[in-house]
């Protein structure tokens, strides 16, 4: 090999623009807010001016410190094409918005407009990125080489497919090119599953994937990083858990690698870097493998040349900021120019080493789409991760099954039933590893997993380990030997607790007596060898003694842990801005969280970073041992801190701001209930349920429809609506499964209502700022997966005024001090209160970021006893912001598309907008919505709902769209002379039918309103919605929504629609 | 049932272990490595005799230990004929391995090369130790005492020295390998290449022997100690005939040369130590274990640095202005560790 050097003559850029990845969804998270985030700052630690397109209103990346301009507009071509020209960028950076940013860059390339504008593309270049999208010229590119990728064909025909897969042999892997998360893609074992694969691929994508599927091989990834100088490290390797068939995304995942000996791990390390640099990619990327462990070998599946979830996993893993690193060689630096962040004294251009093992798992919440189907497979479905950090794998995986915050206390002694667990093992679901655990208590031995689960025996034999302690301490009972072993094997207190039955404080207590107590490690990248200023720790009972002493007057910051339906992004946002409050207060701030998709456990962030479970056990523990702490925030993480509050107050602990007696009287519904009656303010009619037959008297009192939901209630977990007897039955049942400790409250749902919400901030009882949102749906509607409007725009002012003085009286009786959210009923200018939290909200980042006031920071102000003042204009603004819920259905086969009391959505968006339409179209657009051309599918079930979006039908015929109408909305539609065609059901056999019609290139929009809430699946309107998603057309299910949208378009067109910035927004505010 | 093992430091720093190696007492020079795969090939490198190695990787014995496999002669598995080291201490050790090529356990195969081993200590507390005081004597002590003994006093190299000369492959082309207790992989390297190796004693005198050139491989201890060596390579460089050193090698020839060597504090024991090419942006990746350096204002002038460290900017090898000679103090040969500098093989072959 020759040794030579390029001098990179490269002009530097001066305007920046950072493509973001919008909202978040699965397959596509928080890591791309992190990656974006540590872009940002490289390249402004260089002087460049940087610009931001992401309407993902609740990330850290968008917030005032960050880019020098953001643009709240979707992420498609024609917004960033014109955002281009207006801010004279000349530079972009593509691969740290996921595959949404990439693909944009890509089309903008491709078209010509990025040479045309003189646009350079910084790190990798845009045809190397081509090379590693399109799978044949991946596959030559890398044949080139000798690297060996599967047996595969891209075709762009059903036929070409079916006979691709004959040549190849089944089964057979199907998946959609160009897609993130493994979209559309399916493992075939059948000529039938292979057919109906093909079709849903072929309508999501124009070229589709046929690979051999290579069973029971092992699934390994490398990290690797290259600069322009050639220097090429890999960063990190990581191990599947669960062999291939399962998306990485889907799998349980260790770092480093446990299972390859030195040849096997250098072996694919080498071939690693040979194909980066073949490929010529500059920056960060991974390479996935898979591994045949019997003989050694491999096929590389696929090169990601962008920052991804996995390099956000890796940042974590190892404490190297990837992301950060990637942008400054973007610029033309070299590896050794650059420093190791976390020692400062050694160079970037090395490999950490770690002297501890990373567990990854999954978080899903596929119990939220009651149809959807619940078996793992080659396509994603989890809406989160969390990571949990050992010195024994035993440790690392029993925390990480912990910090899913799913109910489970670690691997085994959990109250779950698995009725069949080999069918859970066998064919995997999000319990494979409990069911592993189970058989293995009854006896199974492990050859027999093994030959079903094919997972490597290494990683049971540890499950066994784990199994087997439990047994020992049963026999043994709270003796030093027994525990302390329980304990390097990752045993919470509560799990032992719970099989000597006894109280977890006395099992503490023992512990304590007897000395078994965890130490604190640091995480420093190279294994102890150099001194490292390292602030990032974790916890171990697999060690002696701690790297660290405890830190000075500090303020402890709780995270949200992992992302999941309801709770993601927007509380690290608060969590962040907490910190840096407390920070600039003149506090050492302290974060603990344990999801490597945050911001929050970023190096750079806090002052220390604890890396850990948010249990009550561990924040104990740290509380201890950081016992210079002014106290605990636990108001910014939603509701996993939240719900520590009143246990942390049992145990001494201070907790800063509202006093945790004062968050259970509004957490528990029974007991808010009752002071908003001493209040006298009004609420939907509720009762504390018991039994099944007051329920149904109480329904029949009030009359149906009933709203029925647990206490400690967030996105709305088992919350339903029932509209008769039968159901009411059938939503207690399910209810007395999902809480046990806290009382079931139903109250009477009220139709036709509309929803508002105020967020703000308290001190000492006293309202010292607030924004005031409507929801375009009426109530019914979850409120996370509704579209908020501020301000409100058809609210009466003197509904808003009875809404702030209820509030008022609220704050009053309930001593706040810090954040809050109340969500009202209004109808006809009465209001009822039915919700209030005493904790920041999702909308916090929405309202601090359309009112320009930060909600967070005035919250910790408060909680520290600092002035928050209290004059702060929210209400009168000259623009309108419009927050829209972004769903992830697509993803999740089976699960009906429709709004309801149960949240289903996985992000958010929001814009800004002169005029309620103008931020309307905007937040839809950036959803993914494309604006109708031509035909339109109109199916509205009940005649009110026909009646009142007869003016709304009526505009879009006179617009000159073409209607096609299902039977009774046709007939509906002919009364009133609206021209448009009528098709018969997919359920009748008639034609013309739906079913002709439900493609991309036939529709461009479907209206579908159901008849009532309910969750039955298996009508007709059922199917017109799932293949809506299936086939990615546009649908809107709610007639509020419908309404507006008609009126938008009809008053606006793509190029009314301003490319203004943030700051251009709230400059004319102020 | 569970038996312990103490190690005792010669500040007198004690910690204590569960053996499962050989149940005996040794004594050495305590180092760590912070390397996270290789076990097998590290026990087997010859530069650790004389010393307890600490792995900073917790999890150790994953996938038990290989058959053992020779090609042409020499094994492809392992990098010595037996396991070197004088002790291991790690964090946690897998009772239950699990490998296709596993042929036994890492306990069994420790046990039967008479090797002490110790798990269940805070091995990133003892690196620290290490790493802050500099390389300490240490002594592992299951029940039976025993004394500490500083093997950089010794020639250790005769220990792990081959007795008499042995040829490797069918070449053209000659090399002589001089063997202070190098890794297999530098012949095998060599023998891929298509070389034909002689394997030599490290004190054979080979400085006017036909040959194409001569590779002075890695070893244990102080190189100072090799004075027959050091005398045969000056003369040998009179012939201005290829010369590479690897590790010890290097030390050898800066020593023959005229230069000085320092013992480092700690030294570089891992598999991801960044070397940079001296003038250059351009930085690879090496696996090192060594104690000792080259003092850099005692280089002779003939003499380029060619390699230096990223982290500490120590010299990590040097080349002859003119003359075919030069040194790498880290391992282009691997095993463990990256195979990046590989090429190293190719640049001395080219010459010969």
């Amino acid at each position: 090999m020759s040794i030579k050097t390029v001098r990179k003559t490269r002009k530097r850029p001066k305007n920046v623009l950072i493509l973001g990845s919008g909202g978040l969804k699965i397959g596509q998270a928080g890591e791309f807010d992190y990656s974006g985030s540590q872009a940002i700052k490289a390249l402004q630690e260089e002087g460049i001016r940087t610009v931001l397109i992401n309407p993902n209103i609740a990330t850290i990346q968008t917030s005032e410190d960050m880019a020098d301009e953001v643009y709240f507009l979707p992420v498609t071509p024609e917004f960033v094409k014109k955002i281009i020209v207006k801010e004279k960028i000349d530079g972009i950076l593509l691969s740290f918005g996921g595959q949404t940013g990439l693909n944009v860059g890509l089309e903008l390339y491709q078209c010509g407009f990025l040479t045309k504008q003189s646009v350079s593309v910084l790190g990798t270049h845009p045809h190397v990125i081509l090379d590693t999208e399109d799978r044949d010229r991946f596959k030559k590119r890398l044949s080139e080489i000798n690297v060996r990728t599967p047996r595969s064909k891209a075709v762009t025909s059903k036929r070409a497919g079916l006979a691709a897969a004959r040549e190849i042999g089944l089964p057979v892997l199907i998946r959609s090119a160009y897609s993130l998360g493994g979209q559309g893609s399916r493992i075939c074992a059948t000529q039938k599953e292979l057919t109906e694969a093909l079709e849903v691929a072929l309508a999501n994508s124009s070229q589709v994937i046929i690979d051999e599927f290579l069973k029971g091989w092992k699934e390994i990834e490398y990290e690797v990083v290259r600069d322009s100088y050639d220097n090429c490290i890999t960063v990190c390797n990581m191990e599947n858990f669960d062999p291939m068939g399962i998306h990485t995304g889907e799998s349980i995942v260790v770092a480093p690698s446990q299972t390859l000996n030195n040849r096997e791990y250098h072996f694919l390390r080498e071939i690693a870097i040979k194909t980066i640099r073949h490929l010529n990619i500059v920056g960060e990327c991974n390479i996935q493998y898979a591994f045949n462990p019997k003989n050694g070998e491999y096929r590389v599946i696929e090169v990601n040349a962008r920052l991804s979830r996995s390099s956000a996993l890796a940042s974590k893993a190892t404490g190297y900021p990837l992301a950060f690193i990637a942008a400054k060689l973007s610029l033309g630096y070299s590896l050794t120019e650059l420093q190791n962040a976390i020692t400062k004294v050694t160079t970037a251009c090395f490999e950490p080493a770690l002297d501890y093992i990373v567990v990854k798992v999954p978080r899903w919440d596929l119990k939220k789409f009651k149809s959807s189907d619940q078996r793992l497979g080659s396509e994603m479905k989890s809406v989160g991760e969390i990571m949990a950090i050992g010195r024994t794998f035993e440790e690392a995986l029993q925390k990480a099954l912990r910090m899913l915050n799913i109910g489970v206390e670690g691997l085994v002694l959990n109250e779950l039933t698995i009725s069949d667990p080999w069918e859970h093992i066998i064919h995997p679901t999000e319990r494979r590893v409990f069911a592993i655990a189970r058989v293995l208590e009854d006896g199974a031995n492990i050859e027999e997993v093994y030959r079903k689960s094919l997972i490597d025996k290494w990683f049971l034999y540890k499950c066994k380990n784990i199994v087997d302690a439990e047994r020992q301490l049963k026999k043994q009972g709270l003796k030093k030997a027994a525990v302390s072993r329980a304990k390097r094997l990752g045993y919470s207190d509560v799990q032992i607790a719970r099989l000597l039955g006894v109280d977890h404080d006395k099992v503490r207590a023992y512990r304590k007596k007897n000395s078994i107590i965890p130490f604190i490690k640091q995480i420093d990248t190279l294994a102890a060898e150099y001194p490292a200023k390292t602030n990032y720790l974790y916890f171990t009972y697999n060690g002696t003694a701690s790297d660290v002493v405890k830190q000075k007057k500090s303020i402890i910051t709780l995270g949200s842990g992992p992302y999941r339906i309801g709770s993601s992004v927007e509380f690290d946002w608060c969590a962040v801005n907490a910190v840096k409050t407390s920070k600039e207060k003149g506090y050492n701030s302290i974060v603990v969280n344990c999801n490597p998709e945050t911001v929050s456990t970023d190096y750079d962030v806090s002052d220390r970073l604890y890396f850990e479970e948010l249990t009550l056990e561990r924040v104990l523990d740290i509380i201890e041992f950081e016992s210079d702490t002014k106290g605990v925030i636990v108001s910014f993480g939603g509701q996993i801190p939240n719900d520590l509050a009143m246990d942390l107050y049992k145990h001494n602990v201070p907790v800063l701001g509202t006093h945790p007696k004062d968050i259970d009287r509004a957490e528990d519904r029974h007991k808010f209930s009752k002071l908003l009656d001493t209040l006298g303010i009004d609420q939907p009619l509720w009762s504390e349920l018991s039994t099944l037959e007051s329920a149904k008297r109480f329904a029949k009192d009030v009359g149906y429809p009933v709203l029925v939901r647990p206490s400690y209630v967030l996105s709305g977990a088992a919350m339903n609506v029932a509209y008769d007897d039968t159901a009411l039955t059938e939503v207690l049942e399910q209810a007395a499964i999902v809480s046990k400790e806290h009382p079931v409250v139903i109250s009477k749902f009220i139709k036709n209502a509309r929803e508002i919400e105020i967020d703000g901030v308290a001190k000492n009882g006293e309202l010292k700022i607030y924004a005031i949102s409507e929801h375009v749906e009426n109530a019914g509607v979850h409120s996370g997966d509704a579209t908020v409007v501020l301000p409100p725009q058809k609210t009466y002012l003197e509904t808003v005024r009875r809404a702030k003085n209820t509030t008022r009286e609220i704050i009053n009786a309930l001593n706040i001090t810090g954040p809050f959210n109340i969500q009202f009923l209004a109808k006809n200018n009465d209001i009822k209160v039915i919700e209030c939290n005493l904790r920041a909200s999702r909308s916090f980042p929405f309202v601090s970021k359309a009112t320009g006031y930060n909600f967070v920071e005035k919250a910790v102000l408060g909680m520290l006893g600092e002035d928050v003042g209290n004059n702060y204009n929210t209400l009168d603004l000259d623009y309108v912001v419009v927050k829209a819920p972004q769903f992830s259905f697509s993803k999740l086969k089976g699960a009906d598309p429709v709004l309801y009391v149960e949240m289903a959505s996985t992000g958010e968006v929001a814009c800004f907008g002169n005029d309620l339409f103008e931020a309307f179209l905007k937040s839809i657009l950036s959803t993914g919505f494309e604006l109708p051309k031509k035909n339109i599918l109109v199916s509205i079930g009940h005649e009110s709902n026909k009646m009142n979006l007869l003016g709304a039908m009526t505009s879009l015929a006179k617009k000159g769209f073409n209607l096609i109408a299902t039977e009774h909305t046709a007939d509906f539609l002919k009364k009133y002379e609206i021209p448009c065609k009528k098709v018969y059901k997919i359920s009748s056999t008639k034609k013309p039918n739906v079913s002709e019609y439900l493609t991309k290139d036939k529709l461009d929009l479907i209206i579908n309103i159901p008849t009532k809430y309910n969750k039955k699946e298996t009508t007709d309107g059922f199917k017109i919605r799932r293949k809506a998603a299936d086939y990615n057309i546009p649908i809107i299910s709610n007639r509020q929504v419908a309404k507006l949208l008609v009126k938008s378009i009809e008053r606006k067109g793509m190029k009314d629609l301003a490319i203004k910035s943030w700051s251009e927004y709230l400059d004319e505010k102020r | 049932m569970n038996k312990k093992v103490s190690l005792t430091l010669e500040d007198g720093s004690k910690v204590e272990g569960i053996s499962f190696g050989k149940f005996t007492s040794v004594s050495g020079e305590v180092v760590f490595n912070t390397g996270m795969v290789g076990y097998p090939e590290a026990l087997t490198d010859p530069s650790y005799k004389g010393q307890i190695l600490v792995l900073t990787y917790p999890l150790i014995g994953n996938y038990g230990v290989p058959k053992n496999v020779f090609e042409q002669g020499i094994s492809t598995v392992f990098e010595s004929d037996k396991v070197q080291v004088s002790g291991l201490v790690i964090a946690n050790y897998s009772k239950q391995y699990f490998h296709f090529a596993a042929e036994k356990s890492l306990s069994k195969w420790l046990i039967e090369q008479n090797i002490p081993a110790m798990y269940a200590v805070d091995t990133r507390e003892l690196t620290k130790k290490i790493r802050e005081k500099g390389a300490m004597l240490g002594k592992m002590e299951c029940g039976k005492k025993t004394r500490f003994i500083d093997p950089n006093k010794k020639n250790l190299v005769t220990q792990v020295s081959i007795g008499a000369p042995k040829e490797y492959g069918s070449g053209r082309k000659k090399v002589i390998v001089v063997d202070t207790g190098m890794k297999n992989n530098s012949i095998i390297s060599l023998i891929k290449r298509g070389i034909k190796v002689k394997r030599v004693p490290w004190d054979y005198d080979f400085s006017n022997e036909r040959c194409a050139g001569v590779l002075l491989g890695n070893g244990p201890g102080d190189a100072r100690l090799l004075k027959p060596l050091i005398k045969n390579v000056r003369a040998y460089m009179k012939r201005n005939k290829p010369l590479f050193g690897i590790c010890l090698g290097n030390q050898i020839l800066s020593l023959a040369a005229g230069g000085t060597i320092y013992k480092m504090k700690y030294g570089h024991r891992s598999q991801n130590q960044p070397c940079i090419i001296e003038g250059t942006k351009r930085c690879y990746i090496t696996t090192q274990n060594h104690g000792y350096s080259i003092k850099e204002n005692t280089i002779p002038k003939d003499y380029d640095v060619w390699f230096r460290n990223a982290n500490d900017n120590t010299v990590e090898g040097i080349k002859h202005k003119k003359k075919p000679f030069s040194t790498v103090q880290f391992h282009p040969e691997a095993y463990p560790g990256p195979v990046d500098t590989e090429w190293l093989f190719d640049e001395f072959v080219k010459k010969l």
